[in-house]
């Protein structure tokens, strides 16, 4: 019996598994199992141009069905796993088929956080990971809909973007005393919320959701200290939590996100994992972190492929994130936590500028708004560990990339 | 259908048949064309869709954007024919158009 590969997950990480052990050389059994009937596809567009209709189903995934076959993949679709018996290397699934892998790849992503007060099972509350819940969402889109956000981060300020855009008067509950405070400087918070309040969305921080009226379906959202707001639909985002159970149960070491090593490595010698499920360390930090983003998806399962593959690759990467909201563009290099230092560099229009942050100098992680530049420069210098002259930093007169 | 002519950085040349509308990297994309990372999907946020356009059919192209020429800037190995895949949409002009994918994408 030839070698078997299994990947189970089928989003980004799984998708790029496939492609980088069918490159590498791996010529024996490769099999994906998806969990959704689809075959895999691009997350990020759900709640931008997918949800405003801009991009057809169509261009949504990653590769096309054929390439599976041309790569010789056993595309497993609507096939989830219940179960893993790492001493056996065999997988369970729903339907009770057994599966026998010499390695296993787990790409199995995260779940939405949900609501938990009083209401949160009430019809028209939403969440958005997958395809279905976008089409969910665009059902109950309609011109003058009062949509109610609850979440003032990437995904609720991103559906929250398309709604308004989609004619529906959009208004986001924010908990904390900004919207993305865990992922911002304060002055890019302020610049987003005076866009989004500039084109019609209402913006309120410190508004703590404690229940959710209707009669079998939401009608109005009550917050801490009184305040309600009649809601026609509802859509939460409120964090991810990572898909944990599987290896859990099967005994394999997880501490929010599944652990592995530099190499993508779990506890269990012939499972690896990669995306938005793993606890992973990072070598440029310094520190293990668990990362929600398209570019972790990507980079990590290709380097987990290559480490199945006994190329003993280390996962090293600077991680980026981008959002887009109306027509800005946020982009994000690098993590920020550790600073000694943060500069801010005028760009070249008014709605465009960068927000650095140094550690002994040493450039940690940039924010750029409209500042694509800047922001492809980072993503160089942090690698580099390069230490920047904080006086050249702060002259927008002077490019990035030489202020060291 | 247009007919696109990939180089893929081994030299590997491909040709893919792409629907107008698409643009350059999901057409890519769709066929595995080695080098595409194209992370992003399309929102001109990651740069990892670099190519090089036949230089003589570069008119044939809308200039970048402002987004797009700023990434251009800062990408590897730039040359006076590099775009971002993502933001080129294949055209009915554009049939036989041979594109080269960059060496190394970051």
């Amino acid at each position: 019996m030839n070698p078997t590969i299994m990947i189970i997950g089928g989003g980004q990480a799984g998708a790029q598994a496939v492609d980088t052990l069918r490159r590498e050389g791996f010529a024996d059994r490769l099999v994906l199992a998806c969990d959704e009937p689809l075959v895999p596809y691009q997350r990020p567009p759900l709640s931008k141009k997918y949800l405003s209709g801009e991009l057809a189903a169509d261009r949504l995934p990653i590769r096309h069905r054929a390439f599976y076959d041309e790569h010789r993949t056993e595309l497993m679709l609507g096939a989830r796993a219940v179960r893993l018996v790492p001493a056996q290397r065999r997988v369970v699934m729903t339907d009770g088929a057994e599966l026998a892998y010499d390695q296993l790849l787990l790409c199995v992503g995260a779940r939405p956080r949900t609501l938990t007060c009083r209401g949160a099972d009430l019809a028209g509350i939403h969440y958005l990971r997958n395809v279905a819940d976008a089409a969910a969402i665009r059902g109950d889109i309609r011109p003058g809909a009062r949509a109610v956000i609850v979440g003032g981060g990437y995904i609720g300020l991103e559906t929250a973007a398309t709604c308004r855009a989609l004619g529906c008067e959009v208004t986001v509950l924010e908990m904390g005393d900004r919207i993305m405070n865990r992922v911002v400087a304060p002055e890019v918070s302020a610049f987003f919320a005076r866009e989004h309040r500039a084109r019609g969305v209402g913006i309120v921080c410190n508004a703590r959701v404690v229940e959710i009226q209707g009669s079998g379906r939401v009608e109005r959202v009550i917050c801490a200290g009184g305040g309600s707001y009649a809601a026609d639909l509802i859509i939460a985002g409120v964090g991810a939590v990572p898909l944990t159970d599987l290896a859990r149960d099967a005994g394999l070491a997880c501490d929010d996100g599944i652990v592995v090593d530099e190499y993508c490595r779990t506890s269990e010698p012939a499972i690896f994992a990669a995306g938005d499920c793993t606890n992973h360390p990072s070598p440029h930090y310094g520190r293990r972190v668990r990362l929600e983003s398209v570019d972790n998806a990507f980079e990590q399962a290709k380097a987990a492929a290559l480490n199945i593959l006994e190329k003993r690759i280390a996962y090293d990467r600077v991680p980026w994130f981008w959002s887009d909201q109306f027509d800005n563009k946020l982009l994000i290099v690098g993590l920020s936590a550790g600073h000694d230092e943060v500069i801010r560099r005028s760009g070249a229009e008014s709605r465009s500028f960068s927000i650095c942050y140094l550690k002994n100098r040493e450039l940690l992680a940039l924010e750029a708004v409209n500042a694509s530049k800047d922001y492809m420069a980072a993503r160089t210098l942090i690698v580099a560990r390069a230490r920047l002259d904080p006086a050249k930093v702060a002259d927008p007169h002077c490019a990035l990339k030489e202020a060291v | 259908m247009p007919t696109i002519v990939f180089i893929e950085p081994g030299g590997k040349r491909r040709e893919v048949r792409a629907p107008v509308g698409l643009s350059l990297m999901e057409a890519a994309r769709q066929q595995g064309i080695a080098g595409v990372l194209a992370e992003c999907g399309g929102a001109c946020a990651c740069a990892t869709c670099h190519i090089y356009v036949e230089a003589a059919r570069l008119r044939q192209l809308a200039p970048p954007e402002e987004m797009e020429a700023g990434m251009l800037e800062n990408v590897l190995e730039r040359r006076e024919n590099s775009r971002l895949g993502c933001q080129v949409p294949i055209t009915g002009e554009l049939d036989g158009l041979v594109v080269t994918v960059a060496q190394r994408q970051r």
